[in-house]
């Protein structure tokens, strides 16, 4: 099961080429870009680990892209996204967040019933890659 | 809900699109730009339209215009100019070209032009379509250099981040390395730096600056990043024509201009001032015009009644005569 999410989760996969064109809008329009990764691909689990520090006051996304390589030599099958975040007045907010890297196989998610009082079902979604201890579940 | 991926098939679905490292020859085509067409060998292309389209020319004058002296840095630029030119026409008619290594070392005495020539080259690299950008970032040791382990790396790096796609001007960048403390966390960042001026070429260009004798011995103590640097350009002091002629343009600048008798105890002023020490060029110059704006600002309003344009406009000698340069008794640096 593929996982998708964020701005460009209906299309394929970016190339290297179409992440920098991204990343050279979003540095044109004033924007502070980080690179965050997890190995927990729940859909409500929205805190990421980040891969370094947020880059402020870029001028061309060569230095982003360079981290982004680094990261993925890293962390291999991990999920790595992109974030922009706008610091202008009243916006002050991510306004952009792209996936550039899944792992190759992704095992999809195990749906649990549990039985609370009163016939009632409370339904879960945990997944396979959550049986194994962080770090070894994509790889 | 789909199964666990037991066999391989939805990875081969998976992986296909994979923005991951190994993506690579995907992205290529797209990345260089391919020659429209093959060109024969009676093809020809016009230089000079070539030139006057890309704006070579105008950034060229421009600097034949601003910058006052510097004869040999104006050679050498035009050579880069020129060569780059080439190597785009080369490219045009599908002839193989390599990217030329650009990284450069400004050395000189203080005040001749160093930081003023960046910024030009900036400008001119971007105008040949060598940078993206034409943004220049200063920097000097502090910004680069940490105070404790581990600080140096992402200080230096976070710099390096900012000046990808421009030009990187490091001044007085022999402060980097500091001989008599071997523990010292510069050494640090001389290796970051190296590598990405190795790695980036195509999207930074490093420019290290610094007085001529310092910056020998840096890169005595530093072998690796002397072979790293193509271009050794030698700032040579101003004469004293070329100083008169740079106090001119900074007083018309500021819309201020000397009196005709002002003209002769300006130079005899320059003479004197570029015989003491610390005289730092082009700076020192500014710097006493702006004294003498002072003194004239003063001598005007001391004088009070009615002025006119012209009165407003004009240093008269005495506002430079009053400059501790021409009291014979001073030895000390002038203030």
């Amino acid at each position: 099961m593929k996982i998708t999410q964020g701005t460009f989760a209906y299309l394929p996969d970016l190339t290297d080429t179409e992440i920098e064109a991204q990343l050279r809008f979003v540095i044109s329009s004033g924007c502070a870009v980080s690179i965050e990764m997890t190995d927990d691909p729940h859909p409500r689990n929205t805190f990421w680990e980040m891969w370094g520090l947020p880059m402020f006051d870029l001028a061309d996304p060569a230095g982003v892209m360079s981290e982004l390589q680094a990261c993925r030599a890293a962390f291999p099958h991990h999920y790595v996204r992109i974030n922009a975040f706008d610091a202008s007045a009243g916006r002050e907010t991510i306004v952009l967040s792209f996936l550039v890297q899944q792992p190759a196989t992704e095992p999809g998610f195990r749906l649990e019933r549990q039985h609370a009082p009163g016939r009632t079902i409370r339904y879960s979604a945990t997944a396979y890659a959550l049986d194994r201890p962080s770090g070894e579940r994509y790889a | 809900m789909p199964r666990p991926g037991v066999a391989a098939a939805p990875a081969a679905g998976d992986a296909g699109p994979d923005a991951g490292p190994d993506a690579g020859p995907d992205a290529e085509p797209d990345a260089e730009p391919v020659p429209e067409r093959q060109m024969a060998d009676g093809d020809e292309i016009d230089l000079d339209r070539a030139r006057s389209e890309l704006g070579i020319e105008r950034a060229l004058e421009q600097l034949d215009r601003e910058l006052v002296g510097l004869v040999p840095v104006k050679a050498r630029l035009r050579d880069v100019a020129s060569l780059l030119l080439v190597d785009r026409l080369r490219s045009e008619l599908g002839l193989r070209t390599t990217r030329p290594n650009l990284h450069m070392s400004f050395t000189g005495p203080p005040g001749t032009g160093k930081t003023t020539v960046a910024t030009k080259m900036a400008e001119i690299l971007h105008a040949l379509g060598y940078l993206p950008t034409a943004h220049l970032v200063t920097v000097s040791r502090e910004d680069m250099v940490g105070q404790y382990v581990g600080h140096t790396a992402p200080r230096t790096k976070d710099v390096l981040k900012r000046a990808m796609g421009g030009v990187l001007f490091i001044d007085e960048a022999y402060a980097l390395h500091r001989p008599e403390n071997e523990r010292d966390y510069g050494q640090e960042a001389i290796e970051i730096l190296m590598q990405v001026m190795e790695e980036q070429r195509d999207r930074l260009v490093v420019i290290l600056a610094g007085y001529g004798d310092r910056m020998e011995r840096f890169f005595a103590t530093n072998p690796g990043l002397r072979s790293r640097i193509a271009h050794h350009i030698d700032f040579p002091p101003f004469t004293v024509d070329e100083l008169v002629e740079i106090g001119h343009r900074a007083l018309a600048e500021q819309g201020y201009e000397l009196a005709p008798e002002a003209e002769e105890v300006f130079r005899r002023y320059v003479e004197l001032r570029s015989a003491k020490p610390h005289f730092a060029n082009a700076r020192s110059i500014r710097n006493a015009l702006e004294r003498a704006r002072l003194r004239q600002a003063t001598r005007l309003v001391d004088a009070g009644g009615r002025v006119g344009r012209a009165e407003l406009r004009r240093i008269e000698p005495p506002d430079l005569l009053a400059s501790r340069v021409f009291l014979e008794d001073e030895d000390g640096p002038s203030r």
